[in-house]
């Protein structure tokens, strides 16, 4: 199905448009606005009080947010609290469009308690201050789920600490820097005009003492992160090239100071400051990540934040950190199975597509053991808690944390080319120095700290951020998200690929349908499309979408036996839909392919549904690729059903391992990488977070990016899973661009080392050169990148 | 002479009065969300509560 353009915003739908009066929209908000304007004719917009058209859908019967009711809960959820005023944030991941903003700032119109609502829309949040004697926080949460905006409220936030301002402070000293280099370029100036050294010795003082304050904080504040970084790297025995920036910092700082000190002018102070407002350019271009995707989800990120536990005195609900052995708690449909637990009372169908990636309902009975993670489907259930929360199966194997060593500082190309490049540059330093403490030894001081100066890598040290900063946009508009420039090096250097296969090779929701047994009629199609629409189970849902247009009626009784089937009438209709059991009486042995959904209208056997698993789109191209240039591998917790379809797929030499426990497949990955691979797994349940975890990239895929995915490097749009190799192509791109980069800089440094040694390294050419290598760097790196996507990528 | 003093004490004081805005401005956080004042400046603060133009209309 194409998507269409919302008619109110214009922009795009996707799969499942809202739509009114047959008008597609993109959200609720674009369709509560449209509405509003349409109702009451457009010249009267502003007239109207806001809101006025939006009808509150409320649902009563949904407890969804009754753990809000909690003191401890609500205490911690709360930002601020002064008496009856209260102050709150939600993230909200429908969050994604102008009307949307306009919608949620405009909350106070609903309701009189709200005072005011501010969105944050790059995090996806809003920030709520109310009045909590006329609204509880429960009652604020449903009133934002009514209209559609429903709030993802998860343990983590609960816990979190106040966000990192590391962006603010970077913001700082790059206003710093900036303000420190025009003004010294200003004072430089006239020493760089013809008639400059006739500058009179007054202002020549002036000038230097000026520019020599203006430096102090530029370098003691400023760049002290690379002071710090490079004496980290040095402490674990690794020159990093932060070494060679603080270096040519410190020299270019002690050089003008004694140039100052000396009454001679203010030296390079000039280069200095622009040395550093380049660089935390750089840093700060690079650093500009996905702020409301989330790439470092645990266990507390997906599991809900209380638990209706069932006492003595009746239901109560308690946050989830109190729950205790042997504790009976309630799971009503929909909801979340947070300890490993053992089924008390009721039927369980439980749902771990979140786990495995696979959608079908495991049926558990009273006395099962049931794993903490899945999700129950269909009637409530009690269960008796077997293992507190942190104990879990789960929740251990997310706690096992592999110690990944972080490849920021170590290992990787930009590093080891500086370790070269450091080494030789101070070669070329003491071998000037030498030299010129023969040819002129009053000079041979000045030579040594120009080499110093004039070969800080500057340009090289943008070419990384500039080139891979660029890269990652690239990918982000593409639906590939990375988690910090890092990755695309690791990416580069993959040798291996190892795919899960249930929900990341195989479609989650859209399942392939066929139907067996006799044709049925449009009428009798359109009953069972009416009787599934009902139905919450997986298999109603493929069936609901599945079955093309007919028409739907309302049944006159309608009964959902769950783990069963359904049956309905309609008029003089009855009509069975369900499991071989439940429709024939007798029990079919499951087949591990494909699900089954049995029909008889009227008892009279009419056939069954075959579900089957589907595979994504695309899937042989990107095998077929990928297969080209890495070795293929496949780790599933599944069954080795279609291990002869995979087996054709992937050819002879992949390794196809069916039946993987979570721990196996962290092992496998561990294996491959003492054999010297370079691993990138591919998955998407939280069974696969483990070797996630552990491989050198971790890509997970989702249908929805900002929904809850295990911890990964990387989370690529499930639609855009045939662009895998695609992707993995341009960072050798990348590599390239580098590369050329490189060159580049290298070129510029060995101008200047050259006049730099021949003691000809003026301030005005070192003002010159220094800002122009940086920028034709910057400019080459970014320019290609985009050139390259346009003609690599789809979209660019 | 004495006016290039004059006119570069008034740059650093101009330009510093600048960079303090600046550095108040990021740490009340006007730079964490680039995009909602955007949109927020087009939305009507409040509507006006008479009836003259709706009456004009008609």
């Amino acid at each position: 199905m194409a998507s269409e353009k919302c008619v109110h915003c214009g922009a795009d739908c996707g799969k499942a448009p809202v739509s009114w009066n047959d008008k597609p929209f993109c959200c609720h908000g674009c369709k509560t606005v449209y509405q509003i304007l349409n109702e009451k004719e457009m010249g009267a917009y502003y007239q109207i009080q806001p809101m006025s058209g939006i009808r509150i859908e409320s649902d009563g019967t949904s407890k969804k947010f009754a753990f809000l009711d909690n003191e401890e809960i609500r205490a911690n959820l709360l930002e601020f609290e002064d008496g009856e005023v209260a102050k709150v944030k939600f993230f909200i991941p429908s969050i994604h469009c102008a009307s949307c903003i306009w919608l949620l700032e405009h909350l106070d119109t609903l309701n009189p308690a709200i005072s005011f609502s501010t969105v944050n829309f790059p995090k996806k949040e809003v920030y709520i201050t109310f009045n909590q004697s006329q609204i509880s926080l429960r009652q604020l949460a449903e009133l934002l789920t009514s209209i559609h905006y429903i709030p993802e409220i998860t343990l983590d936030q609960l816990e979190k600490k106040k966000p990192g301002k590391n962006n603010r402070s970077l913001l700082t000293k790059v206003g710093i820097a900036s303000f420190s280099f025009l003004n010294i370029m200003m004072y430089s100036f006239p020493e760089y005009l013809p008639g400059g050294d006739l500058l009179e010795q007054e202002f020549k003082n002036i000038f230097g003492w000026l520019s020599f304050v203006l430096i102090l904080p530029v370098v003691f504040y400023a760049a002290n992160d690379y002071f710090l970084s490079a004496w980290k790297g040095l402490k674990h025995k690794i020159i990093s090239i932060d070494v060679p920036i603080a270096l040519g910092i410190l020299a270019l700082f002690i050089q003008s100071s004694i140039v100052v000190f000396s009454g001679k002018g203010i030296g390079y102070m000039d280069s200095l400051s622009g040395l550093v407002f380049f660089l935390l350019i750089g840093k700060w271009y690079q650093g500009k990540t996905y702020e409301a995707l989330s790439f470092e989800r645990d266990y507390k990120s997906y599991f809900p934040v209380a638990v209706t536990r069932i006492a003595e005195k009746g239901e109560e609900i308690i946050p989830i950190k109190n729950l205790r052995e042997g504790d009976i708690i309630l799971v009503r449909n929909q909801e979340l199975i947070p300890a490993d637990a053992m089924l008390a009372e009721g039927n369980g169908s439980i749902d771990y597509s979140f786990v495995t990636g696979e959608s079908m309902p495991v049926p558990k009975k009273q006395g099962d053991f049931i794993y903490a993670g899945g999700r129950q489907v269909g009637s409530s259930i009690k269960l008796k808690v077997q293992k507190e929360v942190e104990q879990s199966y789960l929740t251990q194997l997310w706690n096992q944390k592999v110690d990944h060593q972080e490849s920021e500082t170590l290992d990787n190309h930009i590093n080891k080319i500086s370790q070269y490049f450091t080494i030789s540059i101070l070669a070329i330093a003491f071998a000037a120095l030498i030299s010129w403490l023969f040819i002129d030894p009053s000079r041979a001081i000045f030579v040594f700290s120009s080499v110093l100066i004039i070969a800080c890598p500057c340009a090289l040290a943008l070419t990384i951020p500039f080139t891979f900063g660029s890269t990652m946009r690239v990918f982000g508009r593409n639906g590939f998200y990375i988690k910090k420039t890092a990755v695309i090096e690791q990416l580069h250097k993959t040798t291996s690929v190892v795919f899960d296969k249930t929900g990341t090779l195989t479609l989650n929701r859209k399942n392939a349908v066929q139907f067996h047994g006799e044709e049925l009629s449009q009428q009798q199609l359109g009953l069972i499309k009416s009787v599934v629409r009902h139905s919450s189970h997986p298999l109603s849902i493929a069936l609901y979408n599945n079955l093309e247009n007919p028409e739907i009626k309302n049944p006159d009784s309608f009964e959902e036996i769950p783990g069963m089937g359904i049956t309905a009438v309609f008029q003089d209709i009855r009509i069975n839909v369900g499991s071989s059991a439940f429709v024939k009486g007798e029990a079919q042995p499951e087949t591990a392919t494909e699900s089954r959904v049995y029909i008889s209208v009227n008892r009279e056997q009419l056939g069954y549904f075959s579900i089957g698993n589907s595979y994504r789109t695309g899937l042989e191209k990107v095998i077929e690729d990928l297969g080209k240039r890495f070795d293929l591998h496949l780790i599933s917790g599944d069954n080795d059903a279609e291990s002869q379809r995979l087996r054709a797929l992937f050819g002879p030499k992949a390794e196809l391992l069916f039946n993987q426990s979570p721990t196996e497949k962290r092992d496998f990955i561990k294996k491959l990488q003492s054999e010297g691979k370079n691993v990138l797994m591919i998955g998407d349940g939280l069974n696969d977070a483990g070797a996630l975890a552990a491989s050198d990239t971790g890509i997970s895929i989702a249908d929805d990016v900002f929904s809850f995915s295990p911890a990964c490097d990387a989370i690529l749009e499930a639609s855009k899973f045939d662009q895998l190799s695609r992707f993995l192509q341009f960072t050798h791109l990348s590599f390239w661009v580098v590369w050329i980069s490189f060159t580049i800089s290298f070129l510029y440094n060995l101008i200047g080392i050259g006049f730099a040694v021949m003691a000809m390294l003026s301030p005005l050419f070192a003002a010159i050169l220094m800002p122009l290598s940086s920028v034709s760097v910057v400019l080459f790196a970014s320019l290609s990148i985009g050139f390259l996507a346009k003609r690599n990528l789809k979209i660019a | 002479m004495s006016a290039i003093i004059f006119l570069i004490i008034i740059g650093i004081v101009v330009a510093g009065g600048f960079l303090v805005a600046f550095i108040w401005a990021v740490k009340s956080g006007q730079y964490d969300d680039d995009y909602s004042p955007s949109v927020r400046m087009l939305f009507e603060n409040k509507p006006p509560k008479d009836e003259n133009l709706s009456d004009k209309k008609q």
